[in-house]
């Protein structure tokens, strides 16, 4: 039998992580009353799950099943009438679902509102074409990358790649270099399946970085000459900026003439 | 090209030239060769300059042809995506022989940074390649370069295209 290998997350991860490091987190504010937001959030009572304010937008979490509802509201209600991105977030590896965003402009009031609900894998949302026209081509977009259906679409197909590709590339489990169609895709196409044994298989860099080879890298601050062995670490350098070397220009030249002599 | 000149002085005044028919083809191939214009990324810009007044391809009998009938060069200027592979082959098959490839740029010679499952890994995967020129992306003088290159292997070529070798048989 062949060896059964984990397809939670088949992309490429990198080869050195700091283990001390942690990701940032934005800091997420309570909505005030009395502002514009809190408004919105009052109007979107009915809906609203969770609501926040990060990085000065709205965040609102909603129930899938309400988004055209929800977005009706926020359109009507609040003069959200413009929607700049729609796409999706893949977290089935860990969640099991997608994470839908919605981001939605108030020209008027120069607010940012991001609508957000979850969805698992092969359940559709309905489609948000009737209200706002950009979303045709984001929900096409997503459909593509994600292989989420959107209901009511009217005209759901592929936008970026092409028309008789398999498989959906922003998910996770979807190799950087591509599966097997993916990497003979051109071939198969212009030649014929059977010119795949004439042309043979791509030939990949696979760029790695490997951390103790000196003849091919060096970290920026810990430079070490060519080839030299650092397994037991190296010693850091310290870096020269561009100030510290810099010429004064208001001093006269004369001057600097004389300094530099 | 004329390396048999004759001496007029000597032959009676009479305007004589003698040489071999393929000089004298792979001289006209090789100073009018006509890309096709046909760019597919920032590679592209660098052809445009090239082509333009300050660089000046038409010093050189090259002359951008908006149909692939009539050009002799296909210049792949930039990432060639695995959508577009398809047409860029159909574009080759539509050039007239004797027809000639050059694959400008790291996207087009080897998928270049783009090492992606979108891109095709060098170019030379559909079509057989003349000239690989490196550069990201090449100067116009690279191109310029380029071009002469292949202009001097077509003079060393024979006129009749069935007796070259073509390194990528499985391709033409």
């Amino acid at each position: 039998m062949r060896k059964y290998v984990p397809k939670d997350n088949v992309q490429a991860k990198s080869y050195y992580t700091d283990r001390y490091w942690v990701a940032p987190r934005v800091p997420r504010e309570a909505v005030e009353e009395g502002t514009h937001f809190g408004a919105v959030v009052d109007a979107m009572k009915a809906f609203a799950k969770e609501s926040y304010i990060e990085v000065g937008q709205l965040v609102i979490h909603i129930d899938a099943k309400e988004n055209f509802e929800a977005i009706k509201t926020l359109k009507e209600q609040c003069g959200y009438t413009q929607c700049s991105e729609q796409s999706a977030v893949d977290y089935l590896a860990q969640d099991g679902e997608f994470e839908l965003f919605y981001q939605f402009l108030n020209v008027n009031e120069a607010k940012r509102v991001r609508i957000v609900c979850r969805i698992k894998q092969g359940e559709a949302i309905e489609s948000i074409v009737p209200l706002f026209n950009s979303a045709n081509f984001a929900e096409r977009e997503m459909f593509d990358m994600f292989g989420i259906k959107v209901n009511n679409h009217p005209f759901l197909k592929r936008i970026i790649m092409p028309d008789d590709w398999e498989g959906h590339p922003l998910l996770k489990t979807y190799p950087l270099h591509g599966d097997e169609f993916a990497s003979w895709y051109e071939v198969d196409k212009i030649f014929g399946k059977e010119y795949r044994d004439i042309i043979g298989p791509e030939n990949r860099d696979p760029a790695r970085i490997d951390r103790y080879d000196t003849k091919r890298f060096s970290r920026v601050g810990y430079e070490v000459s060519f080839g030299e062995d650092i397994t037991e670490g190296e010693k850091e350098q310290p870096i020269e900026y561009s100030e510290t070397i810099l010429v004064d220009y208001n001093k006269k030249s004369g001057k600097q003439l004389n300094e530099r002599r | 090209m004329a390396q048999h000149q004759v001496n007029y002085a000597s032959a009676a005044g009479l305007p004589i030239a003698l040489t071999s028919v393929d000089k004298l083809v792979n001289w006209g191939r090789s100073n009018s060769l006509w890309p096709l214009t046909y760019g597919l990324a920032c590679c592209a810009i660098e052809m445009m300059a090239s082509g333009a007044s300050r660089y000046d391809f038409d010093r050189m009998g090259t002359i951008f042809r908006a149909s692939p009938r009539q050009a002799d060069v296909m210049i792949l200027a930039g990432t060639l995506s695995k959508k577009h592979a398809e047409f860029a082959r159909r574009l080759y098959d539509q050039m007239t022989e004797p027809k000639w490839v050059i694959s400008m740029g790291s996207c087009a010679n080897t998928g270049g940074m783009f090492n992606t499952y979108a891109t095709v890994q060098g170019v030379d995967r559909i079509v057989p390649v003349d000239i690989y020129l490196p550069g990201c992306a090449p100067r116009p003088e690279t191109l310029q370069y380029a071009l002469m290159m292949l202009q001097k292997k077509i003079r060393r070529e024979s006129a009749n295209m069935k007796n070259n070798t073509k390194q990528n048989l499985r391709l033409v």
